[in-house]
Parts: structure tokens; C-alpha cells; sequence
């Protein structure tokens, strides 16, 4: 027997119409009848029982009472006594309803007849006879010029609208391409806000850094999206970078925009054996020892360094802004 | 007449005078509903959402949907004194100092992901099925806009307690919106009032959680509700069922009772997955801020698909006359799932151009006689499975001592190499399960029972099928390819040729059977009985 294609519809096997009916105990035997009319009564008072378990937990129950739950572990009593309260109320009131159905109402399946959708060739007629002369009626068809304005006007006055919705936000005009890190913007510690020197920072060592604001400006969570920064001390010979980008450190020290270059969530996990900069979001990898290079995941672009250096009081200090725009790609960004 | 039909009797006469609704409803207490489990899936979304609009009204009453700073003043000591947005506190605030608050919250919740889980599987039972063929197309297209709008409602849903681990998705939907070439940044800033995250974002998908989009749901569930009742329910083949009927049981009082009842039993499923499994703990992972971040970090599983292809894709941005087109966050983020959603939207068109069937269809396929759409539907699960297995790689990774890197690997090459490969196998192993059908109706059931005949020959003894199964293994219709015309007979050629072409090559693939029994041996069984 092959997989094939035979072409012709083969005359099908008569229908034998629905099979007999087979009775229930509960139609034939009262007995049954009145079983499963006690069951359906049970159901329905082990609702009432979740009710009032719900009542009772929620004012009878400390708030603040955990219990041991195996599995759960420690949970508190007072939410999971409401829950299972409302589940049970719930839950009862749906299987005796389902039960009163399957073993006491009626099982013979009825056949209901049904009817092409399409509408009688006359209806469709009358239906486009009466749009014709409807539409003939307003004259459209005889008064373009009325046509004509009418669809100008009703194209237009869409823009009011759309219009208003413009001072739904700024233009980004130059925004994402800027930071608040300016030459000589010290680097202060995020949480703490201490300057940082040096010294402070181990061999093995990554410290998350924001730039110092002066006293009266407060930092927004909109600074923090751009501004964050991971400082990371290696030793200087593990450096495999251009003599530019090893000017843009300090004594081991490197700084690179802590925003992933790919989506912009927190470049949080660094892996101190290997120096590489793992993205929690989609598991880009970065090699601190080559400039935070893509050597794994969707990120197209390196994370971009802020080039450092130290000011008259030793504390470390921008030595330049970015010199390309931090986090997410863009239309608009300059690609370099 | 007792006083209680009494005052049944005038209420009735009360609104009938007015609304005329008498023959309306005796005509709708009838209807008749075809019963099988699969149809309860459907039931399983409509219910949800309305728990979804019963627990997030509770909700509504407490949340402060507002990125206002303050500082945390309420009873889970760990955070108190943070700073954090008035968003994250008002949720604590309902987890901790509202009585049966995170109750509501995690059945909301697990009611979302339900309703997305029913939706998918709804979904999949009209798809295998063949239900949105024809005339059912318009409510195969709401149901696609429905699943899409669910997606981001559930999004944006996650999104409003303004976590870290919300927050981190918000920012990845932003870095999506700001990919889109030429308007993206613009696009960005009128979202979020400005630079990412600002001070406006929660508070405007409040509005379009709360408010516009469940509008919308409403208006299209309706819709969708409608047409059903409207076009009556489809049923699956057997013995009396026929393209002209639908057999089943009336509304009431049978139906009334399992529907309503599977309502509160779904409820009261809900509520006891609220009361027994957290869900979201936002208190343990802090407020937002853009320089955090939790490990792990994952969206939840309708997202999963979406987050796996970005995480896979490879790592391409244009770079060209100072602009930047992010390929890397384009094509895993926006080109494909428009085409898997717009494919989707479109297939009961394909499908009836590829068979050349414009017939209304009211009884289901069983999916191993639709070979080639069985195959196509585990194509794209298949598809979706790698995806959602890579949206999960960083965990599967830590639980099954693996290496993000394998993962990664085996996703992107899976993602292309296992889909076409799962089609083949499908379309195989329908078309066994048709030679099997075939089998059974013409030799029977296998009883296991064996008989030595007097010349001492072994045989199993097969059991004649009854007429009711045999004609549920026979009903379907197995069309024939539609022929390409190359020409027609003055030997004009088609000026369709290429496009009729393919149409032909289609409905060749689309038309593959195994023959079932011809008329002939279908009377030698006849005969039989």
C-alpha cells in the first residue's frame, strides 16, 4: 500500500445515525437518584465549609502567625487559611454543579439543525439593490466635490489627535548620546557617594561608581541609566589593549559603562578568574582584558570605556566624557 | 399556581412587554452545545479573564500607580526606610498590610498565566482540528489578536509593581523600541516622557492595563462569543454527526450547570494556586534601579519564546553614513514574531488557497487526516520550544550543569534544523496512523485471542469494528491535488502560470493521504455484518 493520491471521492459509509441511548443508574434506579442528589448537597456544604474557614482566617487568624508547611517551608497561616478558604468556596460550588448535571439532568443529546451562513440569493440581491439606491439617494456618486471635501476632511481632522499627543515626552535631541561624565568628574562610590582613590581598590577588585554630583543636584534613576559605571582593578600586564585605551587607564585600574551595549539591562556579574563581564539579561560576555570585546552572546558592541586618571588629591577622576553613546543602539548614534 | 411561578410569571410579563425577549430566549434555552473536553478549553480563557477582571479590581483599590519617590514606611522590615516608587510601595502594601492582598495578587497573577496557557492550548485544539476553516476565519483572526494583545496585557501587567526584575524588562522593551530604525529614540521619549526610565511610564500602562486594553479584550471576547453562538459550535465526527446538525445538549439547564460550574471550579482552582504557591515575590527582589540587577532574570513564560530568539541571535548591527540599525535586536524582536503572528493571522486563507476548498466545514478533522497541517502546526511548536528553551538557558545551564555556550549552540542551530525536520517526521507519522485506520477497518480489532484451525495453522481472531466506529474511521473526504493548467485548451498559457504552479505543488503536499477503504471493500464489509 503506498502513500497515494487517488483522485476520486470514495462513496462513504452510511451514516448510522447517533447510537441508542444508555440510561444512567441514577434515571432508572431512585435509589441512585437520591444518592446522587445527596452527593450533589454534600458538595454544595463543603462550600459552605470553605466560607466560613475564609471567614474565620481572616478574622481569626494572626496576621502575622507562619506556620511549618512541608514543602511550602515557612508560610504564612493567615493568606494560605483566606486562599484555601476561597479555593474550597469555590471549588465545591463548581463540582456540584458539574455532578447535578452529569448524574440528574437530562443526558439525551438533541440534534439541532443548522443553516448555510450565506443569505437567500434574493436577500443578497435586495441587499445590494437597496445599497445602490441608497447611496444614489445622497448622490455621492453625482456630487464629487462634496465626495472630494468630505474625504479631505475626514483625513484631516485625524491630525488633531495625533497632534496632541506630542507632549508625551522631549525630543532626545543629543540625550542619549551624553552622560554626566565630564573631564574631571570624580568617581564616587554607588551606594555611599565617596570619592574613590586608587588604593582603595584591590587586585581582583570591581566597585560600581556613579559620577559626584554637586551637593544641591539629585541623582535621578534616569542619570543612573547612563551614568553607572563598573571599575574593575586587574593587573596592568594582563591589559591586551591598544596603547590609546591603555592610556585610558589607571595603575590596573579600567572603567567601562556598567549599561550593556546590547539592551541596556546591568552588566552585573563579573567572573574574577577569567575577567570576563557577563550580561544576566542574555548572557552577552565581555573581555575586560581586550576593552570589554563581545567574545559571546548578541551584543554587537564592546561596553564603552570611560578613560580615567587621577586628580591633584589622588582621587580618580573622568579624564574625558565617553567618547561614543552608553547603552542600547540607536538610529541615530554615531557608529564608530 | 404556587405564588412563586406567580411572581416568576409577572417579572417575565414585566420585561417581555418591554424588550419582546420571550421568543428570543426560549429559542437560546434550547441551543444546543456539542460536548467534548477540548471545547473547555476555550471556557477555561473566557473564565479566567473574568477572575483576571474580578482580582484586579481588588487590586485597583490599593495600587498607586505612580513613580513618585518615598520611603518605606510599611511592615516588611528588610526594606524598611528605602527609597523606593510609590508603585513598589502601594505593592508591598497590598502583599503585607492588607488582609487576603497577596492572596489577590498571586491569583491574579496565576490567572494570567492560565488565561495565556488556555489561550495557547485553545488555540492548538482549533488549529489541529481545522475549526478555522470556513466559516469561522473572522474568529480565527480575533483569536490571533486576542493571544497578541494577551501578551503585552500580561506584560505590561508584571510590569506596574516596578521591581528590579520588572524593571529590567521594561528597560529590554525600551531597548527594542529604541532599535526601530529612524523613529525609535523619538518613539522612546514620547513613551517614557523622556529618557529611560522617567517619571511617567508606570502610570501610563496603568491606564492601558487597566483601562484600554481589557476595553478592548471585552469588545473583542464578545465579538468572538458571538460568532460562535451565531455560527453554532463545531463538533467532531461520529455516528449522526453531520454537516448539516450539531448534535450535543441544550443550554439548559445541562449546559448551564457544567459551564457555570467549570467556572467556579477554574476559580477555585485559581484561588488555591494563589493561596499555595508564590508568585512574584517582588519584596525579594528590591525596587528598581537601572544600575542593578537580579541573576536570572526571567519573564514570564509567554515572554519566554521572545526572550530565548533575542538571546540566540546573532551579533549584527549595520553600521553606515553615522546611523545604526540593530539587526541583533530587530530581527529576534520585532521581524519575526511579526511574521510568525502574521503567518498565523493569514493561514486559513493559505490553507483553503492550497486545497481549493470554499466550502463551509462544521465537523473537526481528526489531525492524522489533515497530514500536512498537523505537520505545519508541530513545526511551529517545535520552533517555539527551542525559543522558550533558550529564554531559559541561564537556568537550565545552573539546574542541569550545562554551559550557557552548548545551550546557546544547540538553540541556534536547532531553532533552524529541528522545526523542518519535526515537519517530515509529523506528516510520516500521520500518514501511519491513517495506514492503521485503514487496517482496522478492514480486518478489524485484534483480539490477542488465537485459534488453531484443523490443518493446524495459528490465527488471531479479528474482531469486525461496529458500524459507528467504522463510520467514524471512514467520514472524511480525502480531495484530490488541484491540477496545474499550464495552458488551456487553444494552448494559451496561463498567464497565472508560476503562481498556479506553486498553488498545484501546494495542494499536492497539502493533499497527501493514504487511501481509505474504496467503495468496493467498504461493501465487502458491509456485507459482512
Amino acid at each position: 500500500m503506498s502513500t497515494e493520491n487517488t483522485g476520486k471521492e470514495l462513496a462513504p459509509l452510511a451514516d448510522p445515525g447517533l447510537p441508542e441511548h444508555v440510561h444512567r443508574k441514577a434515571d432508572v434506579d431512585p435509589r441512585a437518584a437520591q444518592r446522587a442528589e445527596r452527593q450533589v448537597g454534600i458538595l454544595f456544604l463543603l462550600s459552605v465549609v470553605g466560607t466560613l474557614l475564609f471567614v474565620y482566617a481572616y478574622v481569626g487568624i494572626d496576621e502575622d502567625l507562619f506556620v511549618f508547611v512541608p514543602v511550602m517551608g515557612n508560610t504564612n497561616a493567615h493568606q494560605l487559611f483566606l486562599g484555601l478558604g476561597l479555593a474550597m468556596a469555590l471549588f465545591f460550588i463548581g463540582m456540584a454543579a458539574v455532578h447535578w448535571a452529569k448524574t440528574l439532568m437530562p443526558d439525551h443529546e438533541v440534534i439541532d439543525q443548522r443553516k448555510e451562513q450565506r443569505s437567500k440569493n434574493e436577500d443578497r440581491e435586495d441587499f445590494v439593490t437597496t445599497v445602490k439606491e441608497r447611496s444614489a439617494e445622497a448622490g455621492l456618486g453625482r456630487r464629487p466635490f462634496i465626495k472630494r471635501t468630505m474625504g479631505l476632511a475626514l483625513g484631516l481632522v485625524g491630525i488633531s489627535p495625533i497632534l496632541l499627543l506630542r507632549d508625551l515626552g522631549p525630543l532626545p535631541g543629543n540625550d542619549l548620546n551624553e552622560t554626566n561624565w565630564k573631564a574631571g568628574t570624580r568617581l564616587v562610590t554607588d551606594p555611599g557617594d565617596r570619592p574613590i582613590k586608587p588604593s582603595d581598590l584591590e587586585v581582583g577588585g570591581v566597585v560600581q561608581v556613579q559620577p559626584e554630583f554637586p551637593p544641591n543636584k539629585e541623582r535621578h534613576l534616569d542619570d543612573i541609566a547612563q551614568d553607572s559605571l563598573l571599575l574593575i582593578r586587574i593587573r596592568p600586564e594582563e591589559f591586551n589593549l591598544d596603547p590609546e585605551r591603555l592610556s585610558w587607564t589607571y595603575e590596573g585600574i579600567i572603567a567601562f559603562s556598567k549599561i550593556c551595549s546590547h539592551m541596556g539591562c546591568a552588566v552585573a556579574l563579573y567572573e574574577q578568574t577569567t575577567k570576563h563581564l557577563l550580561c544576566p539579561c542574555h548572557q552577552s560576555t565581555f573581555d575586560v582584558t581586550r576593552a570589554a570585546k563581545v567574545i559571546f552572546g548578541p551584543a554587537a558592541r564592546p561596553l564603552p570605556q570611560l578613560p580615567i586618571t587621577v586628580d591633584n588629591e589622588g582621587y580618580l577622576v573622568a579624564k574625558a566624557p565617553f567618547n561614543e553613546a552608553v547603552g542600547p543602539s540607536f538610529w541615530g548614534r554615531d557608529s564608530k | 399556581m404556587s405564588a412563586r411561578e406567580r411572581v416568576a410569571g409577572q417579572v417575565a410579563n414585566y420585561v417581555d412587554e418591554r424588550t419582546g425577549s420571550a421568543k428570543w430566549l426560549k429559542k437560546t434555552l434550547t441551543k444546543v452545545f456539542p460536548d467534548h473536553w477540548s471545547f473547555m478549553l476555550g471556557e477555561i480563557v473566557l473564565y479566567s479573564f473574568i477572575i483576571l477582571l474580578l482580582s484586579g479590581t481588588f487590586l485597583t483599590f490599593w495600587f498607586d500607580p505612580s513613580m513618585r519617590e518615598v520611603e518605606y514606611e510599611g511592615s516588611y522590615e528588610p526594606l524598611s526606610g528605602l527609597k523606593m516608587s510609590a508603585a513598589y510601595a502601594s505593592t508591598l502594601h497590598i502583599s503585607f498590610d492588607v488582609r487576603g492582598g497577596l492572596l489577590m495578587r498571586q491569583i491574579h497573577h496565576w490567572a494570567a498565566l492560565i488565561f495565556m496557557a488556555a489561550m495557547v492550548a485553545h488555540l492548538m485544539r482549533v488549529f489541529f482540528t481545522g475549526a478555522f476553516r470556513k466559516p469561522r476565519e473572522f474568529n480565527w483572526i480575533i483569536g490571533v489578536g486576542l493571544l497578541t494583545l494577551g501578551i503585552v496585557e500580561g506584560f505590561l501587567g508584571y510590569s506596574l509593581p516596578d521591581d528590579l526584575l520588572s524593571g529590567t524588562g521594561i528597560r529590554i522593551a525600551e531597548a527594542i523600541i529604541q532599535a526601530i530604525p529612524v523613529v525609535g529614540s523619538y518613539l522612546s521619549y514620547f513613551i517614557f516622557g523622556g529618557a529611560f526610565p522617567g517619571e511617567m511610564f508606570i502610570q501610563r500602562i496603568y491606564t492601558v492595563h487597566i483601562l484600554l486594553l481589557p476595553g478592548i479584550f471585552l469588545a473583542l471576547i464578545t465579538a468572538h462569543l458571538m460568532l460562535v453562538w451565531y455560527q453554532k459550535h463545531t463538533q467532531y465526527p461520529g455516528p449522526g454527526r453531520t454537516e448539516k446538525n450539531v448534535v450535543g445538549y441544550p443550554l439548559m439547564p445541562v449546559y448551564m450547570a457544567k459551564a457555570g460550574g467549570f467556572f467556579f471550579i477554574v476559580f477555585g482552582v485559581t484561588a488555591f494556586l494563589g493561596a499555595v504557591a508564590s508568585i512574584n515575590p517582588v519584596w525579594i527582589y528590591g525596587p528598581y534601579n537601572p544600575g542593578q540587577i537580579g541573576a536570572g532574570s526571567q519573564p514570564d513564560w509567554y515572554m519566554g519564546w521572545l526572550d530565548g530568539l533575542v538571546r540566540m541571535a546573532p551579533p549584527i548591527e549595520t553600521h553606515a553614513f553615522g546611523y545604526t540599525i540593530s539587526w541583533n535586536i530587530l530581527i529576534p524582536g520585532l521581524i519575526i514574531p511579526g511574521i510568525i503572528f502574521t503567518g498565523m493571522a493569514l493561514y486559513p486563507f493559505i490553507e483553503s488557497w492550497m486545497s481549493g476548498d470554499k466550502r463551509e466545514h462544521h465537523i473537526l478533522d481528526r489531525p492524522r487526516n489533515a497530514p500536512n497541517r498537523t505537520a505545519l502546526g508541530a513545526m511551529s511548536i517545535t520552533f517555539m520550544l527551542v525559543t522558550l528553551i533558550n529564554g531559559g538557558n541561564d537556568l537550565l545551564a545552573t539546574h542541569f550543569d550545562l554551559s550557557i555556550n552548548q545551550i546557546m549552540w544547540f538553540s541556534r542551530i536547532g531553532v533552524i534544523v529541528l522545526p523542518p525536520l519535526v515537519f517530515v517526521i509529523t506528516k510520516r507519522i500521520c500518514l501511519s496512523l491513517q495506514r492503521a485506520d485503514r487496517e482496522l477497518v478492514l480486518h478489524g480489532r485484534e483480539t490477542g485471542r488465537l485459534v488453531m484451525l484443523p490443518h493446524g495453522e495459528f490465527i488471531e481472531v479479528h474482531e469486525p469494528l461496529t458500524r459507528e466506529k467504522l463510520f467514524t474511521l471512514t467520514q472524511h473526504e480525502q480531495p484530490a491535488a488541484i491540477e496545474p493548467v499550464a495552458s488551456d485548451e487553444n494552448g494559451v498559457r496561463n498567464p497565472k502560470g508560476a503562481k498556479a504552479k506553486l498553488q498545484a505543488r501546494l495542494s499536492r503536499a497539502h493533499s497527501e493521504q493514504v487511501a481509505k477503504p474504496s467503495s468496493k471493500e467498504m461493501l465487502e464489509i458491509e456485507d459482512h455484518h
